[in-house]
């Protein structure tokens, strides 16, 4: 099985946000995604860089995350990590709810979800880790296939 | 790329086009200021052409929600104009497409708004 691993580690800001979808976007493109996999695929990375910069490390300059992305014949797996005060997997509410439907925030993790095949959220000390996994299936095993 | 607005006057409704993407940071922070600014000066019926928008981030939603619901709470009203695919089906996985009033024709829109 080929495997292909990268990671960076970057600052607290938008620019790592930025710069952590559009490298998503060239490797699941690299990978063999459609186009609609593949903004699926950088769309909840950016949604989960969002969440480590802004409600993790809460924009802390000291602070730095973390991005680490494994392309496998069966899978693209993408580990978005923070050194924040952790998130709360026990308590993210419904952002389908009624009462939640007109709130500003709350729609990151479940965006995540609907995007990709598996979301696992892990609590570090101190910090979070959120696990992005996309299946390999139709066009990208074809693609990677065709490669090999 | 960022984004950009333009406002116009039709019939009493301003029409607010936007294009680039709507994401944390400075196409939210546009997006609200554009709205706010409106709001204060009294103009209350409120037109969202988002055709030439790329991209929307779960804070550009965000956002759009809270466009919505300050013009709604002075008394006036927002609609949303040409949805591109992606956005159409934001609005739709995240319940939102029947909360806003969505129109792909400008002038039928404009004339929506009640007089």
């Amino acid at each position: 099985m080929t495997e292909n691993r990268v990671s960076y580690t970057l600052d607290s800001s938008l620019e790592s946000v930025n710069m952590a979808e559009e490298t998503s976007q060239q490797i699941a493109v690299k990978a063999g995604f459609d186009e609609d996999d593949c903004l699926k695929i950088s769309m909840a990375v950016r949604e989960a860089t969002v969440n480590a910069v802004l409600h993790g490390n809460a924009y802390d300059p000291k602070k730095k995350i973390r991005v680490a992305f494994e392309s496998t014949s069966r899978a693209l797996v993408v580990t978005i990590t923070d050194e924040g005060k952790g998130l709360d997997v026990n308590n993210i509410p419904d952002p389908l709810a009624p009462e939640n439907l007109l709130k500003q925030s709350g729609r990151g993790i479940f965006l995540m979800r609907s995007f990709m095949d598996e979301v696992r959220i892990r609590l570090l000390d101190p910090g979070t880790e959120v696990t992005l996994v996309k299946n390999v299936s139709g066009s990208a095993a074809n693609h990677k296939e065709a490669s090999q | 790329m960022s984004m950009k607005t333009s406002t116009r006057q039709v019939d009493g409704v301003t029409i607010v086009d936007l294009s680039g993407r709507i994401t944390l940071g400075e196409g939210s922070v546009i997006l609200r200021d554009t709205v706010r600014d409106l709001v204060t000066k009294g103009q209350k019926k409120i037109l969202l052409n988002l055709g030439d928008v790329t991209y929307i981030d779960s804070s550009g939603i965000g956002e759009l929600v809270s466009a919505f619901t300050t013009v709604r709470n002075q008394g006036g009203d927002l609609k949303l104009l040409n949805l591109t695919k992606k956005v159409h089906d934001l609005l739709q996985i995240t319940k939102l497409y029947t909360v806003f009033d969505v129109k792909d024709d400008e002038a039928t829109a404009i004339s929506s708004f009640a007089k």
